[in-house]
């Protein structure tokens, strides 16, 4: 390539436009559709009507808690299943470190959709699972895992269980072996060596799997409508319902407007509490 | 990256095999390796569902719903196509792929490009605005947007939902671009140079081949997150269906096997091109 100055943003001009059009104009657009008056039929009139946001969260708080409860109980177990696997690829993974990141990867080829779809079928209360294990009696036949809480986040902690493995991998692969050696030169012994040295080395890796868990997590509406039943509707669902069926966009907007807040100041008060520097240099 | 798999991350300069902190004596070899029994367990968990799917493929169900197992059969291979509306379901979700695996592919190769490679105003400011791309919500950038085709009065459709997917895969394929790019010796486009080649001929003879194998890797892994979209795309695309969106649709009243089957057959093809991805890039290191 030359070196001429204007050969950068020749490159990116492009994406820069397309990601201006269609990602930063349509946040902005929400956003002051977020603050408009009337319906479909009648338009919407630009009020400034922060009464949007008042609704919003006076109406849906039930939602709006339970999703990050939710989320935050499917980050939990992701960190908790998916830390050890990821340590053991890492040190242990040996010459095959490279296929069982390609098997984690291998379920996206299976939509997302589909994928969450078969849990529905494998947990029916008929199904594969819960029908076999009632035909031998070792539950009762009336027992069911669908339709619940547990039966949402363990559908949540399953669809994004590699976007925290990836990240935790990644930073435990090119950590220096010799920083553990020195531990135990200095008569550290594993559970040591584990506390002080690989985990605070591996914390930027847990920020950025807790980012690409969390978020999704909270926000997902397919896991709570294919495995929750009517009970377990999160704000995802009630975004989806305003603006698909019920088409209160200003409302839906806000709403929308509400939980994008909630993530931001979230992934700040964590990222704070962590030590923003160290954290990002894993996005920088 | 060279090992075809794609980590959101930049990739890690490799350890030589043997030396990480686990490095054990050979005595303790022995031991049930716990760490591996648990990695594989966690490995079936993931893949459970997929072998329900492609079991049920095969089976020959009693009722509207396929959920317990009747018999074998290979009917629904050979009627694979009995559903019209789920067929146009799948051609449009393929060919949303392959465009936004195109325009992702090309517009991405060139941001990465300048990205791994440049200093410019704005760098940051695109690093900023490529993280909150990816890391937005999806449900937010499917109502953003929708809100803002409904105030434009653009009707949605086929190719709102490819723009949509374009821009939400073209930060992906930076990354894995711009990671391989942080990598190659920048002696070697002088060397071009010195040589008397313009900078479309160093381009096009130098630059490209090198970062062919991360475009392949960003392009394969537009066109999974494309085909896999259900949130995004149940915003954007007005009355046009994509394969989870039908299956989404007939939920309710019985999925056919049918789907079953097409969901294994993608399942395979990305399955192979996977291992041809790792294949050709073992060979070509």
């Amino acid at each position: 390539m030359s070196n001429r100055k204007s050969t950068p943003y020749v490159l990116v001009l492009p994406a820069w436009v397309w990601l201006a059009m269609f990602f930063v104009v349509p946040i902005g657009g929400m956003l002051s559709l977020s603050l408009t008056t009337g319906n479909v039929v009648t338009g919407f009139q630009q009020t400034f009507e922060v009464g949007n946001y008042v609704e919003a969260v006076g109406t849906y708080w039930e939602q709006i808690v339970r999703s990050l409860f939710y989320g935050g109980c499917a980050t939990l177990l992701c960190i908790v299943i998916g830390y050890p696997m990821a340590y053991w690829i890492a040190f242990r993974g040996g010459a095959h470190k490279s296929t069982y990141l390609l098997l984690i990867l291998l379920p996206f080829f299976v939509s997302f959709v589909l994928r969450t779809i078969s849990w529905r079928f494998l947990l029916a209360d008929n199904g594969v699972v819960l029908g076999t294990l009632k035909s031998i009696g070792l539950i009762p036949s009336d027992a069911a895992v669908l339709n619940s809480s547990p039966a949402v986040i363990l559908g949540l902690a399953y669809n994004f269980l590699p976007f925290m493995v990836l990240p935790i991998y990644a930073v435990l692969e090119r950590m220096d072996p010799r920083l553990v050696e020195a531990a135990h030169d200095l008569y550290a012994g594993r559970v040591q060596a584990f506390l002080r040295v690989i985990l605070p080395v591996s914390l930027p890796g847990v920020f950025a799997g807790v980012l690409m868990t969390f978020i999704p997590t909270s926000s997902d509406y397919v896991n709570s409508s294919v495995l929750g039943g009517t009970h377990n509707t999160m704000i995802g669902n009630v975004i989806q319902t305003q603006y698909l069926v019920n088409n209160n966009y200003p409302i839906a907007s806000a709403i929308t407007f509400v939980l994008m807040g909630l993530l931001l100041a979230g992934i700040f008060s964590y990222a704070r509490a962590l030590g923003t520097e160290r954290v990002m240099e894993v996005h920088a | 990256m060279s090992t075809g798999v794609h980590t959101p991350t930049e990739p890690a300069p490799r350890t030589p095999e043997g030396t990480g902190p686990g490095r054990r004596p050979a005595r303790a070899r022995r031991r049930t390796d716990w760490g591996r029994l648990y990695t594989i367990a966690v490995l079936a968990w993931l893949f459970l569902p997929i072998l329900f799917m492609v079991a049920f493929s095969f089976n020959d169900p009693a009722g509207r719903h396929n959920i317990t197992w009747q018999g074998f059969t290979l009917r629904w291979y050979q009627d694979a196509l009995a559903y019209p509306d789920l067929n146009q379901a799948m051609f449009n979700s393929v060919s949303i792929a392959l465009l936004t695996m195109v325009i992702s592919g090309v517009l991405g190769t060139l941001l990465g490009l300048a990205l791994g490679r440049f200093t410019f105003r704005g760098k940051q400011l695109t690093n900023l605005v490529m993280f909150s791309a990816i890391s937005a919500p999806e449900v937010v950038i499917g109502a953003a947007l929708l809100s803002t085709f409904l105030m434009m009065n653009v009707t949605t459709g086929y190719w709102t939902t490819v723009v949509s997917h374009v821009m939400f895969c073209v930060s992906f394929v930076a990354i894995t671009v711009r990671a391989r790019v942080i990598t190659l010796d920048p002696r070697l486009e002088e060397a071009a140079r010195d040589l008397g080649a313009g900078p479309f001929t160093t381009f096009r003879l130098v630059t490209l081949p090198m970062l062919f194998p991360a475009v392949m890797s960003g392009g394969l892994l537009a066109f999974a997150l494309s085909i896999d979209d259900y949130i995004i795309t149940s915003f954007v695309s007005g009355d046009v269906t994509t394969f989870p969106l039908w299956i989404w649709g007939t939920t309710r009243v019985g999925i056919p096997p049918q789907v079953n089957v097409m969901g294994t057959l993608l399942f395979l093809v990305g399955v192979i091109l996977a291992v041809a991805n790792v294949i050709s890039s073992r060979r070509r290191r």
